[in-house]
């Protein structure tokens, strides 16, 4: 009877789904994670597991109390949890995980309004309240003495410096004393001290370069960043390989590729994502060479994250015979 | 206003016309001072005295102070009873007085004090200012003490300087630093207005007259920038 369907537009739809793309999101950031339990071991899968668990946990009793939809299902809490979990050390003590997973999506999430209307990226402002609050601490309560004990090369001492000696990159601080050592292979691969996720960069381009594939993501903030970070190093180093070191080491590429492409705390148009990137990659530059932190991608994402809806409006598209908005 | 018991008059200092959390004044002293349970319950009282004798030597000078110049007047009032607080203090209990520092003297320039002077005590009786002091002081103190114990609790894992055994192994020390103080003042300003909702209350619309510097401002521009807004607000809706 009813052979004509009526409908409202729009009438071509794509079938991507919240849970679809975040289903490609832990699907692209399971090399990453697989490399980060090989090299830092069995502890890291505790790590994750209190990271996706009370992601998950908390954002079923914040629906619930608040009277929201049941969103858990649409996974991008398994995905925040994921992306807090392997953004950080694998000593790291689970209740301090716990404490970032739950502010994580009840504060930056939820309370906001939840899945798309966070003003910043949950999973970085998770671990940047670890960072802030947790810092020293996980130092001092583990003093591991192998790889997973050592910090970022980065981050083992504000004003260490990265110095070229027989191929090997040593890091010395101001006294002169060597403080980590590592080559250009060993960040390439990610067998160096690192936050769990962060250290195997061909994991993490696989997984970005499959994202690009699926058209989750687009290359432009990624590259602009990566890029900017390199070419920042290299003008300031005057070395091409220490340059290289630099952009390896620490989160860039995982920030870079999972974290600066966000969807409702990034820039829509492909001139605010180079925007974006280049930003970031100056932030971040510029708080390792000049500011008392080891480490700035955190920061510059969180930063250019509040700046995003003025990229926004400056790239903004005047439609044809519409008004600017 | 006036027609309210004595008793209403300080109540609504407590919750419903909360100085910080519904009328959101004194922000900087809430934030500065709630790191620890001792020094925010002190602020809380300092500011609560000098308050209740501002509020009553400007009520008892109210048809003295020309209106033109009624600010500056009552900030040396406040700035007498600040002056007298923190000698005392400094003399009695130097080391509160170390520890509130710089904060005790900016009581002078506390919104709420200034605030409670230009809505309140330069319109009603002395006796009913004193006690709308009272009850505001109340207020803030209860204010700064929640936001104390949950910063300290969490924060430091301790409640007026004595540890907590567990949580003293287990801080968030971003709480006791200043972004985790903007944070819970936000949650805390959340749940009161949730509260305040579910009881179907409304904040109290405060508009200029809540604001020390409506007179500066009105003279100024020769109207009230807020109420302008509004108006063009339901006028675009």
């Amino acid at each position: 009877m009813n052979r004509l369907n009526i409908s409202v537009s729009p009438h071509f739809h794509a079938k991507a789904t919240t849970q679809s793309i975040m289903l490609d999101v832990i699907i692209a950031l399971l090399p990453t994670t697989i490399a980060g339990v090989w090299i830092y071991g069995y502890r890291s899968l505790a790590v994750i597991a209190t990271g996706v668990g009370f992601a998950m946990i908390s954002e079923m009793i914040f629906n619930a109390v608040a009277k929201k939809p049941r969103t858990v299902g649409d996974m991008s809490a398994v995905v925040t949890g994921l992306l807090l979990a392997i953004s950080v050390h694998s000593n790291m003590p689970l209740w301090q995980v716990a404490v970032g997973a739950i502010f994580a999506i009840v504060i930056v999430k939820g309370v906001f309004g939840g899945i798309g209307q966070n003003f910043a990226n949950p999973a970085i402002t998770g671990r940047l309240l670890m960072a802030v609050s947790f810092g020293t601490m996980a130092k001092a309560a583990f003093p591991v003495a192998d790889t997973v004990s050592k910090a970022t090369p980065l981050a083992v001492l504000e004003n260490s410096k990265m110095i070229v000696e027989g191929g090997s990159y040593i890091l010395k601080n101001w006294k002169g004393e060597i403080t980590g050592q590592t080559d250009l292979l060993s960040l390439f691969l990610g067998t160096r001290g690192g936050a769990i996720g962060e250290s195997c960069t061909v994991a993490l381009i696989i997984g970005g370069i499959y994202l690009i594939a699926r058209k989750v993501i687009t290359w432009h903030t990624p590259v602009s960043f990566i890029l900017t970070v390199f070419v920042l190093s290299l003008i300031y180093t005057k070395d091409f390989n220490l340059a290289l070191a630099y952009t390896m080491a620490g989160g860039v590429f995982i920030g870079a590729i999972f974290m600066a492409t966000d969807y409702a705390t990034t820039p829509y148009r492909p001139l605010g994502k180079v925007i974006f990137g280049v930003c970031c990659g100056v932030i971040t530059v510029i708080i390792r060479f000049w500011g008392n932190l080891p480490e700035g991608v955190s920061f510059s994402i969180l930063f250019m994250n509040l700046l995003t809806p003025y990229i926004d409006k400056w790239t903004s598209k005047k439609p044809f015979g519409g008004e600017k908005i | 206003m006036e027609k309210n018991s004595k008793l209403s008059i300080i109540t609504k200092g407590f919750f419903k016309e909360n100085p910080v959390f519904v009328l959101v004044l004194g922000t900087c002293p809430t934030l500065a001072t709630t790191t620890g349970v001792i020094g925010a319950v002190s602020m809380g009282l300092a500011a609560t005295a000098v308050l209740i004798c501002s509020n009553l030597v400007i009520s008892l000078l109210r048809k003295l102070i020309p209106d033109k110049v009624r600010i500056p007047c009552y900030i040396v009032i406040i700035a007498g009873f600040v002056t007298i607080v923190q000698m005392l203090m400094h003399a009695f209990l130097p080391d509160l007085y170390e520890l509130l520092g710089v904060y005790l003297a900016l009581i002078t320039v506390n919104c709420i004090i200034l605030g409670r002077a230009e809505m309140f005590a330069s319109k009603n009786s002395p006796v009913d200012s004193m006690l709308d002091g009272l009850g505001m002081g109340i207020g803030f103190t209860i204010a700064l003490f929640l936001m104390a114990t949950i910063r300290e609790v969490f924060g430091a894992g301790a409640f007026a300087g004595i540890e907590i055994p567990f949580l003293k192994d287990h801080t968030i020390s971003f709480l006791v630093q200043s972004p985790g103080g903007f944070l819970v003042f936000g949650l805390l300003i959340a749940i009161v207005t949730l509260i305040m909702n579910a009881q179907g209350k409304k904040a109290p619309e405060l508009g200029c007259a809540g604001c020390p510097a409506a007179a500066v401002c009105n003279a100024a521009s020769g109207k009230c920038p807020e109420k302008e807004e509004k108006k063009g607000e339901a006028e675009n809706a």
